[in-house]
């Protein structure tokens, strides 16, 4: 295999993690009980982020994405292994993780600005203070003007910024996101992109972005953890060595188009179990009826 | 842009063809009274209803009779809008309360209370307490369920993002809860204050206490039929002020669109 010009990393191999890691996720399984038995939605999983990092989760629909999120964001319990931060064990949402949600999930009572500073109001800060602060992070999305629009005034795509800004005026030491692109339209996922860059490079924020799409998960990862499919498991971990700063002119690169099919080659297997099953439920579900 | 959509977009134009509207209806009823079409000893004509008015306001008392019906109106759509939410809520919280109760709930919504109005003359008297406790009776279970059905509609997304900011349960449902229930919220008020209001009219005319409904119903006994028209304009006036706070309050609370 010498002619793949990148390291390939198996997820069986030695467990990378970094003695410094910010964030590690340790060997989880999490199961549902559903009226057609249990059903395991992630199986073993670890992984692990560096301060500074910018991992990529990527897998098919119904992989576990979302749940593993959940599990990291302690928005679900009674699953087995340990999520810790910072070395030290977590249960329950912990103040050093920010999520940002799959789901339309601005207030829509409340303006752009009320969006962003609200957690700051909940963490009691005076108010001139939070709206400086708040403000300051509308611009950083690009939102500046928008401040007292309500989210039904926005597209899709601002008001994911708005969930975006809100979530990083909290501050926290780790940015969860679960998908934040999965409702938009391409070009408008690629200068998305192009601005988590920018935010991600000027904040050195650590990061974990789950996705199924591959450019969005090469565009922006330094390292893609692939998923796959039921139970989900990590099946292998790409580093992806591609200079930065980067923009979303990179996804027109030669470099860029390798790690694609590489990782278009471990999912395709997949993302067709994927399918198969989705097609089979179909048509037993049609023969039920 | 077409002639009608920039006679809708001005001002004046929409409340002015409605008055104008309004008006010509009147015109109409007036014309086919005086020509015959209608029986002018079953419907007054508009103009003697018109000319009833100073008669009801100096003979009848009218303005006190207002004032007291307007106020039993507020304080049982206050009661009504305190107990009917936080009903509503305890239905939410307590999962037991409301499979126990939402059945009978929606059944009680749907009764004609106004039958039990000889139950609260024992228990309240013949008093403006009866009539207020009536009006109060009629609001409770619409405003109770849509507050129920409110909170239940609340996006899973966006408890999950008050959880993930580790809200405390208190401004989890001040902060998320309560904001996001509050648009069907507001629809259960306004059909809980209806029903509270026509019960309070109605109540006072059924035992002849009080406000504008006794006045109605002593009227329309003396066969004055322009002036329990005018009286009934009173009516309509307590229904106009009460739905006027509530569309303030509704403003205060809810300064989105
Ligand atoms: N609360 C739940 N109860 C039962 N099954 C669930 C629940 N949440 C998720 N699942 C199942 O777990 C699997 C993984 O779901 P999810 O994590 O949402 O996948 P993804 O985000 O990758 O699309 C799916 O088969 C889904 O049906
Ligand atoms: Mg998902």
């Amino acid at each position: 295999m010498a002619a793949v010009p990148f390291e390939r990393i198996d997820a069986d191999a030695p467990k990378l993690a970094p003695a410094n890691a910010i964030l590690t996720v340790d060997d989880i399984v999490k199961r549902f009980e559903t009226p057609d038995g249990v059903l395991t939605a992630i199986d073993h999983v670890s992984l692990s982020v560096a301060p500074g990092e910018f991992v990529g989760v990527i897998g098919p629909s119904g992989c576990g994405k979302s749940t593993l999120f959940n599990v990291i964001g302690g928005l679900l319990d009674g699953y087995d292994g340990t999520v810790k931060v910072a070395g030290e064990r977590v249960r329950g949402p912990h103040p050093a993780i920010g999520m940002i949600f799959q789901e339309e999930s601005t207030f829509p009572w409340r303006n752009v600005l009320d969006n962003v500073a609200f957690p700051l109001e909940i963490a009691g800060m005076p108010r001139a203070e939070r709206y400086d602060r708040a403000r300051h992070f509308v611009k950083l999305v690009g939102l500046d003007g928008f401040e007292r629009r309500y989210p039904a005034e926005l597209s899709g795509g601002m008001r994911q910024r708005v969930s975006m800004a809100r979530t990083l005026a909290a501050q926290p030491k780790i940015l969860l996101m679960d998908e934040p692109f999965a409702s938009l339209d391409e070009q408008t996922r690629l200068l998305l992109g192009d601005k988590v860059l920018q935010i991600q490079q000027q904040l050195k924020q650590t990061t974990l972005l789950i996705t199924h799409n591959i450019t969005e998960a090469v565009q922006l990862s330094d390292r893609v953890v692939v998923m796959t499919y039921r139970p989900g498991k990590v099946k292998r971990m790409v580093e992806i060595n591609l200079p930065r700063p980067r923009s979303s002119e990179i996804v027109s690169s030669e470099a860029f188009g390798r790690y694609v099919a590489q990782i278009w080659s471990d999912l395709r297997e997949e993302a067709s179990r994927g399918l198969d099953d989705e097609e089979s439920r179909k048509l037993h579900e049609g023969e039920k009826r | 842009m077409t002639a009608a959509a920039a006679l809708a977009k001005n001002r004046y134009v929409p409340a002015a063809l409605g008055l104008g509207s309004f008006v010509a209806f009147i015109a109409l009823v007036e014309l086919l009274i005086r020509v015959g079409v209608i029986n002018r000893f079953i419907v007054p004509m508009p103009s003697d209803i018109i000319a009833a008015f100073p008669r009801v306001i100096v003979e009848e008392h009218v303005l006190q009779r207002f004032l007291l019906t307007a106020g039993e109106a507020l304080s049982a759509s206050i009661l009504v809008t305190i107990f009917g939410v936080a009903g509503g809520v305890l239905l939410y919280r307590y999962h037991l309360l409301r499979l126990a109760t939402e059945t009978w709930v929606a059944a009680v919504a749907a009764a004609p209370l106004v039958l039990m109005y000889p139950l609260y003359l024992v228990i309240f008297g013949r008093s403006a307490l009866t009539i207020v406790m009536m009006g109060f009776t009629a609001g409770l279970a619409p405003i109770m369920l849509k507050t129920l059905e409110g909170l239940l509609a609340t996006r899973r997304v966006l408890i999950n993002v008050g959880r993930s900011f580790n809200l405390t349960p208190s401004q989890q449902f001040w902060k998320i809860l309560f904001p996001a229930a509050l648009p069907t919220i507001f629809v259960g008020l306004r059909l809980g204050l209806i029903f509270a209001l026509i019960n309070i009219v109605g109540v006072e005319f059924l035992i002849n206490f009080g406000g504008l409904g006794q006045l109605i119903n002593e009227l329309a006994e003396r066969y004055d039929l322009a002036g329990t028209y005018a009286a009934i304009c009173f009516v309509i006036l307590v229904s106009i002020c009460v739905f006027i706070l509530m569309e303030r309050l509704e403003r205060w609370l809810r300064p989105v669109d």
